[in-house]
C-alpha cells in the first residue's frame, strides 16, 4: 500500500470545505441588494481595500480587540490564529525553497517533514528551527485553551458559552491537531534527524528507534485525520467565523449596514459570531438568573433556525454586549431586525389618529409617556422654560400619541411609522424651531427617525447646558456627592455622555465610577425587554444600586424618567432627574445671594434682584 | 314605563361554556402567568396614552380575554401604542406589554387558522 495515502483525510476535508465556502460566499455576495453590490465593488477598487486588509490582519490574526479586554485571552487567540497562519506561510516558503519550485503539491508543506527526510537545502536548519518555534507558539495557545476550560478567571471571564455538538467536535479536532503534529514530527525527527530544538528533543524523549519507525506513519495519519475532521466540522461549528469574519470586515468597510429586514449581510453577521462568550459577562440579565437569551445564544438560535419570541424578546436592548464584541457585530440592531421579522404579521394601523389642533410657538416641549409618570420632571421643565422666558407649547400636555420608539423596540416599525407621521405633521404645523424632550427614548427616535426640517431636536440636558452657558440659568454647586447614571438610550444609544455630566458638574460634586459611559449599567426598567418579570427587573436594579452605593453617593442623578422611576422603587437612594437637580442648584444660588423670600419668576427679575 | 333603561332587553351577556373559545387565554397564561394576578383595578386604563386619544380601554381587554371574545379583542388591541405605562403602574406587576404582544401574535395566528377552515 502506498504510504502517501495518509494525506487523503486532509485533502478530502480541505476540498469539501472549499466547496462549501465558495457556495456560501457566492450566495452571500449575489444576494446583496444592487446598491450594496455597488458599494462593495467601489470599496474593492478604492483604498478601502487596504483598510480592510489591515483590519483583517489586526482582528482575525492578532485579535486586537480581545487583547484590549484581557491579555491572556488575547494571547491565546493570537497564538492559535497568527501562529497557525505563520506555520502555513513559513511552511510553504520552506517547501518552495526545498523543491526550488512554486509548483509543489498543496499538501506537501503541511506534511513537509514526512516527505523531506534528511534533504539538505539552503537554510534548511534555519527553516527547521523557525518551524519548531512557531509550533511552540501555537502549542502554547492550545495549552491555554485547555486550561481555559478549568480556570476561566485567568482569562478575565466568569462565564463561557455552552457549546453545541458541532462546536465540540470541531474544538476537539482543533485541540488535537498541533499535539499530533508535534508527535508525528518528533517521531520522524528521531528516525531521520530532520528536526530542530523542539522536535528533536521530543523525539529522543518519547521514542526509541523501534517505536519511532512503527509509530511515525500512524501519527502522521492521525494528524491528517484531525485536520480533515476539523475542516469538515468547520462549516457546522462556531469556527465558521474564521472565513466569514474576513468577508464581514470587507462588507462592513464598504459601508454595508444592517437593514430593517434580514438579508445576506444579517446572515454574514450571524455566521461571524465566534461564540467567544465575551458578551456573556457584560449582560446584566445574569443578575436575574436569565441565562439563555444573551446575544451569543440568540445568534446561535437564529443560525440554527430555532429562535422563538421568548428568547428574542427577553433582552433589555441596553447594548452593553456589543461594546466588547471582538467581531464588532451590531448586536442590538440585529436583534431588532429579528423582532421586525417576528412581528410583521400584526402591525397596527392607528386609524383613530387625527390631526389635533396645533399651537404656534417657538419651542415645543414633548414630555413623552415616561415623563408623564414622573410629574416632578414635567414641573421642573416647565419651571425652567418660565425662567428662560420661552414661548413654548407643551405638545403632549393633555393627549398626544407616543413617540414610536417603544413600538420600534418591540419590532413594529410599520406601526411606529404611523405615529411618527402624525407627530411630524403636528410639530411642523406649529412652526417651532426647537423641540425639547426630557426622555432619551423619545430623543433617540426624534433624532434618528423623524424628518423635521428646520426644527432642532434638543435633549433637556443640552437645553439646560445652553441656558447655563448663556447665563440664563445660574446655579451654585450643591455640597452633595452625585453619581450620574447613563441611560442606555442616551449613552450607548445616542452617544451623549459628556453634556449631562457638564450639567451635573455645574450643580454638585460629580464622582466618577468604574462602570460608566460605554460600560454603564442598565437600570433594569428597559422597554426593550417584553418578557422579563418585575421580580427579575428588581434583581437587576438592586445589583446596580448596590454597586452605586459602594461609592457612598448622596444623590443618584439620571437623565431618563424610566431610569428614575425604576430606581425610585428602591428606597436606599435619593434619585432625581437632571432637571430637578438643576433647579435645586438654582435655588441654592438664590439662597447664597441671600435672596430667599423674594419671589423670582424669570431670569430678568433675578438679575435686577442681584444688582439691587 | 319603557323609558327605564333596566327594562330594555339586551342581548344575553352570559358566557356559554360549551362554545367558549379559551385558546387565546390559555396561550397568554402559558407565556405570561402574571396575568392571573390581575384584579381589574383599572390603573392601566387610567394612565394609558392610547386611552386618552380614543375609547381604548386596556382593562376591558383583560375582561374580553377572560370571556373568550377573541374577534372583538383583535380589533380592539390594535389601538395600543406599546408605550409600557400600564406595566409600570400596575400594582400587581402584571407584564401587560407582554400580554398585548402575546394577544397580537396569537390572535393573528388564530385568525389565519380560522380562515383556512
Amino acid at each position: 500500500m502506498n504510504e502517501k495515502l495518509f494525506v487523503i483525510p486532509f485533502v478530502a476535508g480541505m476540498a469539501l470545505l472549499f466547496i462549501i465556502l465558495i457556495v456560501k460566499g457566492y450566495k452571500w455576495i449575489s444576494s446583496l441588494s444592487k446598491i450594496d453590490r455597488l458599494r462593495l465593488i467601489n470599496a474593492l477598487k478604492s483604498r478601502r481595500i487596504l483598510q480592510s486588509a489591515k483590519d483583517i490582519f489586526m482582528e482575525c490574526l492578532i485579535h486586537r480587540r480581545i487583547f484590549k479586554k484581557n491579555m491572556v485571552l488575547g494571547y491565546m487567540h493570537m497564538s492559535l490564529a497568527f501562529g497557525w497562519f505563520l506555520l502555513i506561510v513559513v511552511g510553504h516558503l520552506e517547501a518552495f525553497v526545498a523543491e526550488k519550485s512554486l509548483a509543489v503539491p498543496f499538501y506537501l508543506p503541511i506534511f513537509f517533514r514526512f516527505f523531506e527526510t534528511g534533504k539538505e537545502f539552503a537554510g534548511s536548519k534555519i527553516f527547521a528551527a523557525l518551524m519548531d518555534l512557531l509550533l511552540l507558539f501555537v502549542l502554547s495557545g492550545v495549552v491555554l485553551a485547555w486550561s481555559k476550560r478549568f480556570y476561566k478567571r485567568l482569562f478575565g471571564m466568569r462565564r463561557t458559552t455552552r457549546l453545541q455538538y458541532g462546536d465540540q467536535i470541531a474544538m476537539t479536532a482543533l485541540w488535537l491537531i498541533f499535539p499530533l503534529r508535534l508527535l508525528a514530527e518528533s517521531a520522524t525527527a528521531h528516525q531521520f534527524n530532520n528536526g530542530s530544538f523542539i522536535t528533536q528533543t521530543a523525539g529522543s524523549l518519547f521514542f526509541n528507534s523501534n517505536t519511532a519507525s512503527t509509530l511515525a506513519l500512524p501519527l502522521w495519519a492521525a494528524y491528517s485525520l484531525a485536520l480533515g475532521s476539523f475542516f469538515v466540522a468547520l462549516p457546522y461549528s462556531r469556527y465558521m467565523h474564521i472565513p466569514t469574519e474576513m468577508l464581514f470586515i470587507i462588507f462592513k468597510n464598504a459601508g454595508i449596514k444592517l437593514k430593517k429586514r434580514t438579508n445576506s449581510f444579517t446572515e454574514l453577521a450571524i455566521y461571524s459570531c465566534s461564540r467567544c462568550g465575551i458578551c456573556l459577562d457584560n449582560c446584566q440579565l445574569n443578575n436575574a438568573g436569565i441565562k439563555n437569551t444573551q446575544s451569543v445564544y440568540v445568534l446561535k438560535s437564529i443560525r440554527n433556525k430555532n429562535i422563538d419570541d421568548e428568547q428574542l424578546f427577553n433582552c433589555l436592548l441596553c447594548g452593553k454586549c456589543q461594546v466588547d464584541c471582538p467581531v464588532g457585530i451590531d448586536l442590538t440592531s440585529l436583534r431588532i431586525t429579528q423582532r421586525i421579522e417576528s412581528t410583521l404579521q400584526y402591525n397596527a394601523s392607528y386609524a383613530y389618529l387625527e390631526n389635533q389642533a396645533t399651537t404656534k410657538a417657538g419651542l415645543i416641549y414633548f414630555a413623552g409617556c415616561m415623563t408623564h409618570l414622573t410629574p416632578r420632571i414635567i414641573q421642573s421643565m416647565q419651571h425652567l422654560f418660565e425662567l428662560a422666558g420661552e414661548d413654548y407649547w407643551f405638545l403632549d400636555k393633555e393627549k398626544a400619541p407616543c413617540c414610536g420608539r417603544p413600538l420600534m423596540l418591540a419590532g413594529q416599525y410599520d406601526a411606529a411609522a404611523k405615529l411618527i407621521r402624525n407627530n411630524t405633521t403636528q410639530i411642523i404645523a406649529s412652526g417651532a424651531k426647537k423641540l425639547v424632550v426630557s426622555c432619551p427614548i423619545c430623543y433617540k427616535v426624534f433624532k434618528e427617525d423623524y424628518q423635521l426640517p428646520g426644527v432642532e431636536v434638543l435633549f433637556h440636558a443640552e437645553y439646560i447646558l445652553r441656558l447655563m452657558n448663556a447665563g440664563l440659568l445660574k446655579t451654585a454647586p450643591l455640597q452633595k456627592r452625585i453619581i450620574y447614571h447613563d441611560p442606555c438610550e442616551l449613552g450607548r444609544g445616542s452617544g451623549m455622555y459628556e453634556i449631562p455630566r457638564e450639567v451635573v458638574k455645574n450643580s454638585g460634586q460629580l464622582i466618577r465610577i468604574k462602570n460608566e459611559q460605554e460600560h454603564s449599567l442598565c437600570c433594569g426598567g428597559s422597554l426593550g425587554n417584553l418578557k422579563i418579570s418585575q421580580a427579575e427587573r428588581n434583581l437587576i436594579r438592586d445589583s446596580a444600586i448596590n454597586e452605586y452605593l459602594s461609592y457612598q453617593p448622596e444623590y443618584l442623578v439620571t437623565a431618563c424618567p424610566l431610569c428614575k422611576k425604576t430606581f425610585a422603587r428602591n428606597r436606599n437612594m435619593v434619585v432625581m432627574d437632571l432637571a430637578e437637580l438643576v433647579l435645586e442648584a438654582s435655588d441654592e444660588f438664590i439662597k447664597r445671594k441671600k435672596l430667599k423670600g423674594n419671589k423670582v419668576t424669570n431670569i430678568r427679575e433675578l438679575e435686577t434682584l442681584i444688582q439691587s | 314605563m319603557n323609558e327605564f333603561a333596566h327594562l330594555v332587553s339586551r342581548p344575553s351577556r352570559q358566557i356559554d361554556y360549551q362554545t367558549f373559545d379559551n385558546r387565546l387565554l390559555a396561550y397568554v397564561l402559558r407565556y405570561e402567568p402574571s396575568f392571573l394576578t390581575c384584579m381589574s383595578c383599572g390603573g392601566c386604563t387610567a394612565t394609558c396614552s392610547a386611552g386618552k386619544l380614543t375609547d381604548f380601554n386596556i382593562r376591558r381587554i383583560g375582561l374580553m380575554l377572560r370571556r373568550g371574545q377573541t374577534d372583538k379583542l383583535a380589533a380592539e388591541i390594535d389601538k395600543c401604542m406599546f408605550c409600557g405605562k400600564c406595566s409600570l403602574v400596575c400594582p400587581r406587576d402584571v407584564n401587560i406589554r407582554n400580554v398585548v404582544l402575546l394577544i397580537k401574535k396569537e390572535s393573528t395566528r388564530l385568525h389565519a387558522e380560522n380562515q383556512k377552515v
